[in-house]
């Protein structure tokens, strides 16, 4: 469903018809899906739905096949890669945490803070005390702050996660991309994660990708169900949890 | 720039070894248990040089993770451009008394000097050329390679490509560089007569003091930000690229410092030697540079000098006592240190165990 | 005397040389006198008796007119003037000595008691007369191939007076090979011929042209001074017949480049293969060739030694054998080195590169540094003519093994048990793993099935290069190439790799020489990998990103 030439002036995130296959497997079906400014959204669906080609197709790493991809309401996403994408203003959190095992907490979120990505620049960079400051402040929103010398690689599952959210937060970027963000989360963990996307929230516009029902329940916000490439169901979450298509694919049997 | 306890020692004993040995030589009479003979000043120069290849492949091996099995061909291009000027310097001393072509050339049967040996008499142009030709060669290859996202195994086949075709070129007797015999006979450098031992005792410290600017440079880069993000793209290149790095750019300029190094080396490689060669060009050499690192602690920067000594010493004993089997034992090496010393000598010293010790530094 | 007076002096032929004014009067008598149907007699009683005169000239005229005469026994009589074994008595007649000292008369041939003979001198315009009045007798003579070399002569010479003598001689002949190849002869003749007619010399143009050889070509070419029509009949031939060359060179080009190919694939099968499932570049590979080639040579030694009878099935014996050797040094390398480095593909590349130095020093140490002599076959020497193209045999055979090796891996793989299992290694590791297929036993027969198909490889390499300890590095580069080139995904693309880069080295080759076609091959590598950074056909999906 699109609305066209009618997109409201906030809209944030827009795709259009965007289909991708994979040698004849199709991972994105004329998938269309708008995003506000401001809006946290939570994207369901059951393995191999396309979520996370979905998030590949954004951040540059998939060319689609055929359909539009937003960002704002005239920059064609693509056309740029990764780095440009990032560049814009959209951060991505991996399914799989992917800090840098090498460097330290610290380092993590310095390379990660929002700043000049030229070699020219870093190779004479200095830390600085804003970029102290800010860092410092990133470390208190996930919790990490007597953890910044440990190496990345020797934290533990959670803990990279959390680092890996810091530095999506410390990229200071527009919209979040946060695909599966309390796998493998104990229960308080999840709490705190879902508390701390609401924070954000505040600031910035999130598309959260889960599996765990009741984080997206504890989200409280705008689900949309997605299924074998494209979108099945939209609404709250009872709302979906009602639709007889959603529950017959997804949600119980 | 801090300095730790490592970089300390690795530029005092770079420094003081050599100046020692020099000192030996010119400072005490031949037949003195002090005296130092000029061979061994002459070995210490080739070491040295050898060293500041190492250097360069262990930044681009060790903190870009970029596995260059050709990089001698960077090495070699300086040696060659450093190699023109002493050609012009023979002048009408060659066999053939030919006052203004080198004595190749005149067996070739040509009359002039081709438009690319322009300019190599002068000393200030060959070393321009020693640090351009390597630099724009790496720039132009690392262009290519890097923009295409060719990595790991890919990459290291393709480095090995390219110094094999420039050794199948500098073959060729009308690339006019020498052919197969390449370029020898020199007579003096600046001047200077190149077999006296105050040449080769002045081209020691000489290489000893680049040497060590060398490491300074290539710690400063890899202790700053610039390094950091380099070691992030060794680690993980497509992460890094969804923080908005461009990993070819960072790849690059690290690429071409490195080459820029190496040609240096060569520059300083050959006035010592007394012989350019294409054989220089051959894979087999840059693989063995790689096993000097990979000897003395790969990503630690002073282990790829502790290495490049350490295994062409061995290389120049064995060689000396069992020439036969010196194959065996270079392969043998290559096989011990992979399997059991995977991080080579400096990792033996390595505070926390498993942990490349320049990293240590960093992150403190 | 019905003959015509063969003086050599006219004036209209003093331009031309020696033998040719022989030529061309011999021509004129002997059309002149084969067209008023000669009778025997009295032409050949004239030249026995100028024969057995004595004098140079008489027997100079005795010659012309021996050859006008048409006499059957006159290449006989002229032949064993030429080898001194002519005699004569002062009653005029003429013996022939034979090898065993006796006499046969010579116009009879029939032992004959000769008396008191004198043997008939020549001088060196005899000679010369001599000669050329062979060759025209040659037109006629009773043997084929001494008609084919005569024709040969006539079309080289291309001398207008032999006309009517060629058109005799066409009408009697009956082998359509001759008869070619005086057509030719004869066109040659009439285009340099002043009073050839128009219509006769675009006929002319045509037979050349269809000739189209290097000699044609030549021929036409040095044409001049004929009518524009016939002028450009000539350069439309010339044109036909360039292009003709041109794509017949392209053809052996093209052979040359599948031959080269065809090793090449042999030697980077294995590569491939290795490096699909494995992920590990072998860099000892090549020396796994060097080792199949040995194994050949060693072969040979031992049946030269040996069993010298069955030496000409020596290659059946070295390619299984090179297989087992050099597989079960693939399996023993990887057992004790490689899987120790599961994961590091870098450290692999390094280690088996130590691993190279060390086999070719000891290769170098058992049998020496220098080149080694491996024999081809004689079931496998020599070559075909195709057309324009030269096939060599073993270059073939090389093909054709080539072509069998692969279909038998590629059936091997598709249908075997072993064969699907390496595929679903190679396709994902972990999920094989998972399912039970056990991998590091895997992993040891790929290893060995890779450097068995080399070592048939080297086999196949020591026919057509030199086999020393070197021998593996020469290839493993063009190898490597060929697996960047063609991907891992599968052997197809192996098989494109490889045929691809024999062939556009070979087009180079004769353009800008060895080396330079290397170093263009390297570079068009590297801008191809631009587009396919992974090859041709690379293994895709997600689980292959890692």
């Amino acid at each position: 469903m699109t609305e066209a030439e009618t997109l409201p002036g906030d809209t944030l995130l827009y795709l259009d018809g965007v289909t991708v296959s994979f040698d004849g497997f199709r991972a994105l079906n004329a998938l269309s899906l708008v995003l506000e400014k401001g809006e946290m959204r939570a994207v369901i669906g059951p393995n191999g739905a396309g979520k996370t080609t979905m998030m590949d197709v954004v951040t540059g790493k998939t060319r689609p096949d055929s359909g539009k991809v937003m960002f704002g309401l005239d920059t064609d996403l693509t056309k740029l890669d990764e780095p440009a994408i990032a560049a814009l203003g959209i951060g991505r959190k991996f399914q799989k945490p992917t800090v840098f095992e090498p460097h330290t907490v610290w380092d993590n979120i310095l390379l990660a803070l929002a700043g000049d990505r030229k070699p020219r620049f870093s190779l004479w960079a200095k830390e600085t005390a804003e970029e102290r400051a800010r860092i410092e402040s990133v470390l208190e929103t996930v919790r990490m702050k007597d953890q910044r010398h440990r190496l990345g690689g020797d934290l533990s599952h959670g803990q990279k996660q959390w680092l890996e959210i810091g530095m999506l937060l410390a990229q200071e970027p527009q919209l979040l991309l946060v695909d599966e963000p309390v796998a493998g989360m104990t229960d308080a963990e999840t709490e705190q994660t879902a508390e701390l996307l609401r924070e954000i929230n505040k600031t910035r516009s999130v598309v959260v990708v889960e599996h765990d029902m009741a984080f997206v329940r504890a989200l409280d916000v705008k689900v949309t169900v997605l299924h074998e490439g494209s979108v099945l169901s939209e609404g709250s979450i009872d709302h979906v949890s009602a639709d007889p298509r959603v529950v017959e694919v997804y949600l119980g049997r | 720039m801090k300095l730790d306890r490592t970089a300390y020692l690795t530029l005092g004993l770079t420094i003081g070894i050599p100046l020692v040995l020099a000192l030996l030589n010119q400072a005490t009479p031949a037949g003195s248990a002090l005296h130092v003979p000029t061979y061994v000043v002459a070995l210490a120069g080739k070491y040295l040089c050898f060293a500041m290849l190492a250097l360069a492949v262990d930044l681009v091996w060790g903190f870009a993770g970029i596995l260059s099995l050709g990089h001698a061909a960077f090495f070699a291009l300086g040696g060659y451009a450093m190699g023109m000027y002493l050609m012009r310097q023979i002048g009408a001393r060659g066999v053939y008394g030919n006052a203004e072509l080198p004595d190749f050339m005149v067996f070739l049967g040509w009359h002039e000097l081709p438009w690319y040996w322009q300019g190599s008499q002068w000393f200030p142009f060959a070393v321009l050329m020693a640090l351009i030709v390597p630099g724009a060669l790496a720039m132009g290859f690392g262009w290519l390679a890097f923009r295409s996202r060719v990595t790991g195994v890919y990459l290291s086949i393709i480095t090995q490509a390219l110094t094999y075709a420039l050794l199948l070129a500098f073959f060729r007797n009308d690339m006019g560089f020498g052919g197969n015999n390449g370029m020898t006979d020199f007579k003096d450098i600046l001047g200077f007569n190149i077999q006296a031992d105050s040449t080769r005792s002045a081209l020691l410290v000489l290489s000893a003091l680049c040497l060590c600017a060398q490491y300074l440079v290539a710690r400063f880069v890899v202790r700053s930000r610039f390094g950091k993000v380099l070691i992030a793209v060794r680690d993980t290149e497509s992460r890094t690229r969804f923080l908005g790095y461009r990993p070819e750019a960072y790849k690059l300029v690290v690429w071409t410092l490195s080459a820029v190094m190496a040609g240096i080396g060569g520059a300083l490689y050959v006035p010592q030697v007394g012989i350019i060669n294409p054989s220089e060009f051959a894979p087999g050499n840059s693989i063995e540079a790689v096993i000097w690192v990979a000897v003395g602690g790969r990503g630690t920067l002073s282990g790829a000098i502790l290495g490049a000594v350490a295994v062409n010493f061995g290389k120049t004993w064995f060689t000396g006592v069992l020439p036969d089997y010196w194959l065996y034992a270079l392969g043998a090496l290559f096989i011990f240190v992979t399997l059991f010393l995977p991080k080579g000598i400096m990792g033996l010293f390595a505070k926390r165990p498993g942990k490349p010790v320049a990293i240590l530094e960093a992150a403190k | 005397m019905g003959a015509a007076d063969s003086s050599p002096a006219a004036p209209a032929l003093l331009c031309l040389d020696n033998v040719m004014r022989r030529l061309l009067a011999f021509f004129l008598i002997a059309a002149v006198s084969l067209a008023s149907a000669p009778s025997k007699a009295d032409p050949v009683d004239d030249a026995v008796a100028a024969l057995s005169s004595g004098s140079f000239d008489s027997v100079h005229e005795g010659v012309d007119e021996l050859v006008a005469s048409g006499s059957p026994r006159a290449a006989a009589i002229i032949g064993a003037l030429q080898n001194g074994k002519l005699y004569f008595r002062p009653d005029h007649t003429l013996y022939i000595k034979q090898d065993d000292g006796t006499y046969v008369g010579a116009l009879t041939g029939t032992p004959i008691d000769a008396g008191n003979v004198k043997p008939v001198r020549v001088n060196n315009t005899i000679r010369g007369a001599m000669d050329a009045a062979l060759g025209a007798l040659r037109l006629f003579s009773p043997e084929t191939a001494a008609r084919m070399t005569a024709a040969e002569a006539v079309f080289h010479a291309a001398d207008p007076s032999a006309l009517p003598a060629l058109t005799k001689a066409l009408e009697k002949e009956t082998d359509p090979a001759v008869k070619t190849r005086m057509e030719q002869a004869r066109a040659a003749v009439i285009l340099a011929s002043a009073e050839s007619a128009e219509a006769d010399r675009l006929a002319a143009v045509s037979v050349l042209r269809v000739r189209g050889d290097i000699d044609a070509r030549g021929f036409l070419a040095s044409l001049s001074d004929q009518p524009p029509a016939v002028a450009e009949a000539i350069a439309g031939a010339l044109t036909a017949i360039d292009r003709a060359a041109q794509l017949w060179s392209v053809a052996q080009s093209i052979y040359y480049g599948l031959s080269l190919g065809s090793v090449l694939l042999l030697a980077a099968a294995g590569l491939a293969i290795t490096f699909g499932v494995m992920g590990v570049i072998n860099m000892a590979h090549g020396e796994m060739v060097m080792i199949g080639a040995y194994t050949t040579f060693a072969v040979q030694q031992f049946m030269h030694a040996h069993t010298p009878g069955m030496y000409g099935a020596s290659l059946l014996f070295a390619v299984p054998l090179a297989f087992m050797v050099s597989g079960s040094i693939g399996i023993v390398i990887e057992r004790t080195l490689i899987r120790w480095l599961y994961g590091r593909p870098l450290e692999t590349l390094l280690a088996t590169w130590g691993l190279s130095l060390v086999l070719q020093q000891a290769v170098r140490s058992i049998f020496g540094a220098n080149n080694q002599d491996v024999d081809t076959p004689a079931w496998m020497s020599g070559a075909t003519a195709l057309g324009g193209l030269t096939l060599t045999w073993n270059r073939m055979y090389i093909i054709l093994f080539s072509a069998v090796v692969l279909a038998g891996l590629m059936a091997a793989l598709r249908y075997t048990s072993l064969g699907l299992r390496m595929r679903a290694v190679t396709q994902n590791r972990r999920m094989a793993a998972a399912m039970g297929i056990r991998t590091p036993w895997i992993d040891a027969l790929t290893f060995g099935l890779g450097s068995g198909i080399a070592g048939m490889a080297g086999v196949a390499l020591s026919q057509i290069d030199n086999v020393s300890p070197n021998l593996g590095q020469s290839y493993i580069i063009d190898s490597f190439m060929v697996v960047v080139f063609g991907g891992v995904g599968n052997l197809w693309g192996t098989t494109l790799g490889a045929l691809t880069l024999g062939i556009v080295n070979k087009f180079l080759e004769p353009v800008a020489g060895a080396v330079v076609a290397k170093i263009v091959v390297l570079v068009l590598l590297i801008l191809f990998i631009q587009r396919r950074p992974r090859g041709m056909f690379p293994l895709k999906g997600r689980a292959v990103e890692s």
